[in-house]
């Protein structure tokens, strides 16, 4: 563990720079993801298949190709010249907001139509009745799977370093054991203890928000 | 789930009807714009050329026939080294899964110690862990049980959390019924526990295994000497210089393994559901763990 700890400032600034793929991924994928799972549960049948067609495509394409294909493919093809910190960023978006908009949508589908029926039958509007008897029950049943999914997400953005985001945790690991000649072993060690930091913060985070919610039913 | 759902609105009248005829146009027109704008984009950019295309579909061109003879061996391997991770962790997940159920609470904690450690890691540095590790203790092992391993260790924990799942959510009533006709605990687990924690798992089981054989592609990123599809990709784009068109042939690839096993799946879970009867509490540990 000792050239970890000799390097620890290049752990730590990687730490910081997989954080941000981190946070903004999941910004993006959630935003994306409600709006997929919006159109799958909207009346208008051309939404819904697109939404369909959306999350079947990508939740049987390995992450890994999809991310190729945002760095290989996507760039020369149409002439976006960005970094491959925002090409990652947005593949892991893409990837990952299929699997927000299954859990999104499959929560509101959790709700009981007696509810909403109920509503209808006391007069509230559409509006009413989304914002004011459905939409808080879904909420409820929403939150842990999808923060399953934006923990798999934490876990799935090393891809992205390992791919080649210069600066972040994986790339810590690739310093170490190629320019820094260091050996391997506690190199990578360093880079799981960095992920292990994410994701154990995360699963608190969300078993805290899950016993508040629970309360609240 | 093509049909509406009932719960956020009324079957629609007149109004309604014309509102989402209304919005299906407007829909329609701004998807297709959409996408005409990205073949435009394309089309400026050269990206229909049939040079481009013709080594992947034309099978007139010579370099055709060494494409997908590159093709298919990557996807020979991609089933074969998923299958062998699918099989190691379906074994190890239920050895996991039965120690956890019947150890004694202080045997336990060190073996949920192991499990939320592996399932924190994510697969990829797992894999990369393993293929350094596995050298430095003295068995080179090569990429291809690197691969294999790495996926074992961070399936077979979540397949455990499965399985371990679907006992719980086997009711009571089953194995006091087995303990009472006098079969040991270990039998009542084997021959009652189990069976149907398979039973009414199997749609998360069969989705577990579905990310198997996508996560196999992770090799290709952190490993060097696989020969599997994504390698195979990778190495296809640089020779033919055209990432965008591989890879969609690619991606078509995996996506196909993946409807087969999805169709394997449907068949399986219809054969065995001849004398399934749901109960509420599974499907309710179905969801959760699905999560």
């Amino acid at each position: 563990m000792e050239p970890v700890l000799d390097n620890l400032d290049l752990y730590v600034s990687g730490f910081w720079r997989s954080l941000e793929i981190v946070l903004w991924a999941a910004a993006g994928s959630l935003a994306l993801g409600i709006l997929l799972a919006a159109f799958r549960v909207s009346p208008v049948p051309v939404l819904q298949r697109l939404g369909a067609l959306y999350v079947a495509t990508i939740r049987n394409t390995p992450l890994t190709i999809v991310l190729f294909f945002f760095a290989f493919g996507v760039p020369a093809a149409f002439g976006v010249t960005w970094d491959f910190f925002a090409l990652g960023t947005v593949g892991l978006v893409v990837y990952t907001a299929a699997f927000v908009c299954e859990s999104v949508r499959s929560g509101v589908n959790a709700v009981d139509a007696g509810q909403a029926e109920a509503a209808r039958a006391l007069g509230l509007t559409f509006r009413q009745n989304l914002s004011l008897v459905v939409l808080p029950q879904a909420l409820r049943t929403v939150v842990p799977p999808t923060g399953s999914v934006i923990i798999a997400m934490i876990k799935n953005s090393a891809v992205v370093g390992a791919i080649g985001v210069s600066g972040d945790l994986f790339s810590a690991y690739r310093r170490m054991a190629s320019a820094l000649g260091y050996e391997r072993l506690p190199s990578i060690a360093g880079t799981a203890v960095g992920f292990l930091v994410m994701t154990l913060t995360a699963g608190a985070i969300l078993m805290v928000v899950e016993r508040r919610m629970a309360v609240s039913r | 789930m093509s049909a509406p759902t009932p719960v956020l609105f009324d079957e629609l009248g007149p109004r309604g009807r014309r509102r989402v005829r209304v919005a299906t146009g407007v829909a329609a027109v701004l998807i297709a714009a959409v996408v005409v704008a990205a073949v435009l984009r394309l089309h400026e950019r050269g990206q229909f050329d049939a040079a481009l295309w013709a080594p992947l579909l034309d099978p007139r061109t010579e370099e055709f026939p060494l494409v997908w003879q590159r093709l298919g061996r990557g996807a020979a391997w991609t089933v074969v080294l998923g299958a062998a991770a699918m099989v190691l962790s379906l074994v190890i997940g239920v050895v996991i899964a039965v120690a956890r159920l019947s150890l004694p609470t202080a045997g336990r904690i060190p073996l949920i110690g192991v499990v939320e450690l592996l399932r924190g890691l994510p697969v990829v540095v797992t894999i990369l862990l393993v293929s350094v590790a596995l050298p430095a203790v003295g068995w080179d092992s090569g990429p291809q049980w690197a691969l294999v391993i790495g996926l074992t260790l961070y399936n077979c924990v979540i397949i455990s959390e499965i399985l371990r799942a679907g006992v719980l959510a086997v009711p009571r009533g089953q194995v006091e019924a087995g303990s009472a006709v006098g079969l040991t605990r270990g039998q009542v687990m084997r021959g009652i526990q189990l069976p149907q924690a398979f039973r009414s798992m199997l749609p998360a089981l069969i989705s577990q295994l579905v990310v198997i054989l996508k996560d196999t592609a992770l090799g290709a990123v952190v490993l060097t000497g696989l020969d599997d599809l994504a390698r195979q990709g990778l190495q296809l784009r640089t020779v033919l210089n055209n990432g965008l068109q591989t890879l969609l042939v690619v991606a078509v690839i995996y996506i196909a393994i993946n409807l087969v096993i999805g169709r394997l799946a449907v068949v399986l879970e219809r054969r065995l559901s001849r004398s399934r009867s749901t109960s509420p509490e599974v499907e309710e540990a179905e969801q959760a763990v699905r999560a």
